[in-house]
This record gives C-alpha cells, structure tokens and sequence, in this order.
C-alpha cells in the first residue's frame, strides 16, 4: 500500500474502527451491511484506494440496471471454482460504502488480505469513483433500464456515469458489453479498454411482446430502430435504417436453448475459445443475460472454459433474486421487485407455476424509502393485468409495506376485487396471515421492494428460518 | 342507450415516463364503473387524429430525447387542431413534458426557444436542478371534501404562468410546484389541464378523474348529459391518505 503520512494514519484508524463496528454489529445481531463502510469513509473518505491493489488478481466491477447481484454471483462462483478467495459485496450493498464495508471484512488487523480477487457490484452512479479508486481490470455492465429515476435522472444521466468509469480501467483490461442494449453497447465506441461484447443470436427466443420504450430510436441521429429480433424489452438486435448504427458483432453469443422444465435450461454459447453447453438452474431470459455477461466477465479475465462452465453449473439461485424457503410444508419465494421489467417478469414466472397446479399466495411489499426509489409511480408501468384472471384462483393476495395502499389500488386498477385484497399493516403480520391461507405443498410469492425484503428477511431469520444473515 | 366517451392517449409509446399510463388505467376503469361505454385510442407520431369526435385528450412526459421526437408532430402537425377542439371544450390532462409542450415556449439551457402548442398561456425555463418529491395541493376545481390533490414531481423546468391562465391545478401546501418558488402548480385553461404530477395522480386523486370525465362528458352531451355515478372510492381516498401521510413524514 502506498500511502503516506495522514492518508496512512486515516486509513488504519478506518480499518480498525470499521472491524470493530462489524464486530459490534454481528453481536448485537444487528443489520449492518453498510454501517462499518459509512463510518470508515467519514475517517478516511480515500479508503478503497487503500486496498486496491490487495487482491493478488485484481478487481472487477459489475454495473447496470438489472442483474448485476446475479452476474456477480455467477462469477462469484465461478472464481470460486477456479479456486480463488473472492472479495465480494453481497446483498445489493452496492454503493461505496458497501465496497468499503465488503473489503474491510477481508482484511486482517495488520491489514493482510486474504482474498485473491474483488469481485464489486456497483450501483451506476458510484462507478467513477468505485473505478477511479480500484483500477479494475475488468468492468461488466448488464443493461439500462429505467430504474428509481427520481434517484438518478435522466437514463443519459446513469449511462454517462457509467462511461466516465471507463478511462480508469488497468490497461490491458477490458469492458465487458451487452451488446443487444443500445445503450450498453454505445460505452464500447468511446472505450479506451477494449471492448468484449456478448448477446443472443437464437431465433426461438425473439419475441415482439413490449415495446422497446427505453430505447427506441437511434443514439446516433434520433431514427426509430428496427428490430430484427426482439428477445427481452429493448434487448434484441437492433439497426438504424437511416444512418446505419446497429448492434455490434457479440463475441460470446447464446446460439441454443432448451427449457428443459419450469426451472433449468440448457444453452449452448459461442466464445472466441470454443463453445460451451451447461445447464442453468434459473429461469428467464434475463436470466441468460446475466449467465452471458458473467461468462464474458469471467473469459475477459483469462479463465478458461471448462471451470466456466463448472462453476455456473454449481450456481444457486443467490441473495433476493428468486430465493427459496421451505416453512413447514409450504414454499416461500422472495421475489424482490424494483423496476416494472423485473416486477413482468416475476409475475409470468407465478403464472407458469400456476399452470404446474401449484397452489399459491402472493404477498406484495411496497416501500418507498430512498434505496427503494421514493416515487412509486413506476408501479403504474407494471403488467399486473397479467395476473387478473387467475385472482380467483390465488388462495390469497396481501399488500403490506409502506405503500400498502397504493399497491392494493393498482391491483384494483388492474381488475382485481378490492375485497380480495388484504391490506395489513405490519409486514410480521402480513407474512403470518399469507402463510395460513396458503396449503401445505403450496407456495406463497413474496414480491418485496428492496427495504421491504430486508424486513422481511429479518423477520424471517428471527423465526430461525433462514439460517444465516449476511452482515 | 348507453352514453360514451371517447378519450385519446398521445403518445403512449413515446411519451410514457413515470407510469403515465397509470392515468389512461384509471379514466378507462372509472368510466365503465360508471356505467360509460369507453373508447381509448392510442395516436403515435405520423397518425391522424380527429380531435372534433374526441371528448378527452392525455399526454403523458418523456426525456429530452422522447420530447425530441413527438415535437415537430405536437407542435406543427397536430396542434393546430388540438387548439381548435379546446376552444371548444375538449377536455386535456398533459403531464409534465406534455404540459410543458402544451404552453407558449420552452427556453433551453443555451438560451434556445422551443415554441409550443400556446393552449396555456405558460412557459418554460430549463433550470439547474431537478425538483423532485411528494407534493400536496389544494385546488379550487371543486368544493367538495377533500380538496387536496397528492403526487409526485420531477423536473427540471421552471414554468410561469401569465394573464391567460385564470387558475393553476392547485396551491402548494407541500412540494415546489410550478417554478419552486410561487407556491402554484399546473395551471387550467378551459376544460384543458396541466401538471407535473406524474405517473398515479388519477388513482389517487379520483375526483380530478371523474372531473375531467365529467368536462368530456359535457362536450359531448351538454351539462344535462355530464352527470355520473357515486363509486366506492374507499380504497382510493386511503391511498391518497397514504400519499399525503408519507410527505409531510418525509419532511420531518
Ligand atoms: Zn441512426
């Protein structure tokens, strides 16, 4: 570590003190994902800087809208396969003092670092500094999505906060790119690290179901794109018929899939080092985006295929993303919702379920505190009516949080009875009254927002059913 | 026979930030509760519209670059026809870019001038900053309980109203309205209405909805004609309880 004089007195004190708050924290059982970070950067504001060059192999960072906590843990795992200590900033703490906070817990006293490798998921608009401290070697972005927009602005906003990390990837490195993004894709033009570009190239997965409305018309002169294929919201592969701009040629390409039952897939990817087939325990086509982009992320850092494939053939679905639990007889599923994309696409997962005979409740938990996204109008956007002409087929349907209310009245907008919807105060509640209308063998959805399922999560560990608390 | 309402939604594919759609949902669910045959018709750029058999017209906001796109569309092509049909009674709700599009001009950062529809005598200026939060008015558009209207804003521009505009939308109890600093929000011209309100302000606002139904009703059939139904605004009013709850909370 080079540090001197101040820098290096701040930075022990940071560490120190931020060891001992994580300490504190897990004693008292306390949520505190960030709170060691927030402290630590009030003592020595520079402090990643610090550690930026522990990891023997260096640090990644994984940004976007939508994915990044899957991507990263993709990753994750596959590092973990190649047999590489992983730093790695769990549970959506994605902004710098969740860096600080991850970091610190793999540093000893003395300041020894036993990871190999960072592994950062970082919210867009911490990238330029996230990337200016730890030099990465490798920056994944996922999409862009609107997404909590009275928290960043403009979508141009969060793309060029983006962009700005890009100078400071190590030399030698690369950005890795979601080719079938417009906006993605449009990061590797102005790259100084030379870009790696993944997509889909499967025809069986074009659909024309929603419109591209966070990218419709060309980022070069304005001229509505056509699609040639359309795989999932404005993803797809994209041209210009005016001035020509289009999708770039993706080097790690989906070539095949195979839904082999509601829950795994096979795929078969085109890489420049050969082609690889696995099967993906998860479901979506969001989610083959992620399995792309953890792939290319993984290739740009030099590991080779088969502990690739190895490693994502292991994977578990991970934190929030579509969690499993069993209470009893009944499955839990933690959904967590936080942009109208993602909120479609836990429902169509409920509905293929549904067809399965699968007896189900659904539990919606709504808050609008910052990290949530203060204004909920998004809720607006989201395809509920989808769900309408099963409501009397769900065994019961709850709305709690802090925007319990507003929630119940897009269900009614939607079509649903406003009888048939249980507005209950407190989320401890809430879960209990869901869970008994639900059968044994059946299965309740939780669609919390991202607060919400840390409340819920906490309930849930109180009551010893799941295990072990991340801190 | 049953009476109908023809409602147009400008843009919809364009123009649809912040669950704008959320508007179009509830005047389309709250005219057939109250018992009104509806029409909806989504009208993009290039598509021809007859404003003379429309009773209401939404336009929702979008980005800079979606704004871009509609422009010449709104401005030159359509709103000459828009104005017409205003004149006569056509009832509008246009949400913040749409607002905006809908008054004298809008002057840009580099000092550049867009010129818009003129229906509202406003206009806009770009500003450093964006004014985001809950907002809470009070309106003079009915005399019933509650007169408050809850929502939300988010924008950049800074709009001011002139002699023409006889009411804005409502007085700011909370939030920064129009231009942060006169403590007035939208503005209403006619049976035509302007906000910064996005995304659910109809949901939760449910006598604003049945109030534009009401002056698209009226075109069509005459103030005789306009009456409607009392609904169960039950779970509305809690919701709009919600709304105006967690602003004054968050100021706190
Ligand atoms: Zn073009």
């Amino acid at each position: 570590m080079l540090l001197k004089g101040a820098v290096r007195v701040r930075f022990w004190l940071a560490l120190w003190l931020g060891k001992f708050l994580a300490l504190a924290c897990r004693i008292l059982r306390k949520r505190g994902s960030t709170f060691p970070g927030r402290i630590m950067l009030r003592v020595a504001p520079n402090w990643l800087q610090g550690v930026a060059s522990g990891p023997a192999c260096g640090n990644v960072i994984v940004s976007g809208t939508n994915g990044k906590t899957t991507t990263a843990s993709m990753m994750a795992d596959i590092m973990r396969q190649a047999g590489l200590r992983v730093v790695h900033n769990q549970s959506g703490a994605n902004l710098l003092s969740g860096l600080v906070t991850a970091f610190a817990a793999q540093l000893n006293l003395l300041g020894r670092m036993r990871a190999d490798i960072g592994l950062l998921e970082v919210d867009e608009a911490t990238v330029p500094k996230a990337a200016a401290e730890l030099q990465p070697r490798a920056l994944v972005v996922t999409n862009f999505f609107r997404d909590q927009l009275d928290r960043f602005g403009e979508l141009e906003h969060v793309v060029a906060c983006v962009r700005r990390g890009l100078p400071h990837i190590s030399s030698l490195g690369r950005v890795v790119l979601n080719a079938d993004d417009p906006w993605v894709a449009s990061l590797g033009s102005d790259s100084p690290a030379q870009p790696l570009y993944y997509g889909i190239e499967a025809d069986t997965l074009a659909t024309m179901e929603r419109h591209a409305a966070d990218a419709k018309h060309c980022l070069q002169c304005g001229h509505p794109y056509t699609y040639r294929r359309l795989y999932y919201a404005h993803l797809g592969d994209y041209l210009c018929p005016s001035c020509g701009h289009g999708r770039p040629k993706p080097q790690v390409a989906l070539k095949a899939m195979q839904r082999l039952d509601g829950q795994r897939q096979q795929l078969v990817i085109a890489t420049p080092g050969g082609e690889i087939a696995f099967t993906l325990g998860i479901p979506g086509v969001y989610n083959i985006y992620n399995a792309l982009a953890a792939i290319a992320g993984c290739l740009a850092l030099g590991i080779d295929l088969t502990t690739i494939r190895d490693g994502l053939e292991s994977f578990a679905s991970c934190f929030g993303r579509m969690e499993e639990i069993m209470i009893e007889e009944k499955r839990l599923v933690l959904a967590l919702v936080k942009n109208p994309v993602g909120f479609d696409e836990v429902i169509r997962t409920i509905l293929a379920s549904r067809q399965d005979g699968e007896e189900q409740g659904v539990l919606f938990a709504v808050n609008d505190l910052y990290a949530d996204g203060e204004d909920i109008s998004w809720l607006w956007d989201v395809d509920l009516e989808m769900l309408t002409p099963h409501q009397e087929l769900l065994k019961g349907i709850f709305s709690t949080g802090l925007r319990r209310e507003d929630m119940a009245l897009r269900l009614k907008y939607a079509g649903f009875q406003p009888e048939r919807i249980a507005v209950v105060d407190e989320f401890s509640a809430a879960l209990g009254q869901a869970l008994q209308v639900v059968p044994s063998g059946g299965t309740l959805y939780i669609l919390p927002t991202y607060t919400a399922m840390l409340q819920i999560r906490e309930i849930l560990f109180r009551q010893g059913h799941v295990s072990q608390w991340q801190v | 026979m049953k009476r109908q309402i023809k409602i147009c939604h400008l843009y919809p594919e364009i123009l649809n930030l912040y669950g704008d759609r959320g508007n179009v949902i509830a005047l389309y669910r709250r005219c057939l509760w109250h018992g009104l045959a509806v029409h909806i018709q989504p009208v993009t750029v290039g598509e021809a519209v007859d404003f003379l058999d429309t009773d209401l017209v939404f336009i929702g906001g979008g980005q800079d670059r979606e704004q871009a796109a509609i422009y010449r569309d709104l401005v030159e092509v359509k709103g000459p026809y828009l104005l017409a049909a205003a004149e006569q009674g056509m009832a509008i709700l246009a949400v913040c870019g749409g607002f905006q599009l809908l008054g004298k001009y809008y002057r840009t950062q580099h000092g550049e001038i867009m010129k818009g529809v003129g229906l509202f005598d406003a206009w806009t200026e770009a500003g450093r900053g964006r004014l985001i939060g809950d907002v809470v008015l009070e309106t003079d558009l009915w005399e019933e309980e509650p007169r408050t209207i809850v929502g939300f804003e988010n924008h950049s521009g800074r709009t001011f109203l002139g002699e023409g505009v006889k009411q804005p939308l409502g007085r700011v109890l909370q939030g920064f309205g129009n231009d942060g600093a006169s403590k007035m929000e939208g503005a209403v011209s006619g049976n035509a209405i302007g906000t910064y309100l996005h995304g659910s302000l109809l949901p939760k606002n449910p006598r604003l909805a049945d109030y534009l139904i009401r002056c698209g009703l009226e075109r069509r059939y005459g103030p005789e004609g306009s009456y409607l139904t009392t609904l169960n605004d039950e779970l509305e009013y809690r919701a709009h309880q919600a709304a105006a709850q967690r602003a004054v909370a968050r100021r706190c």
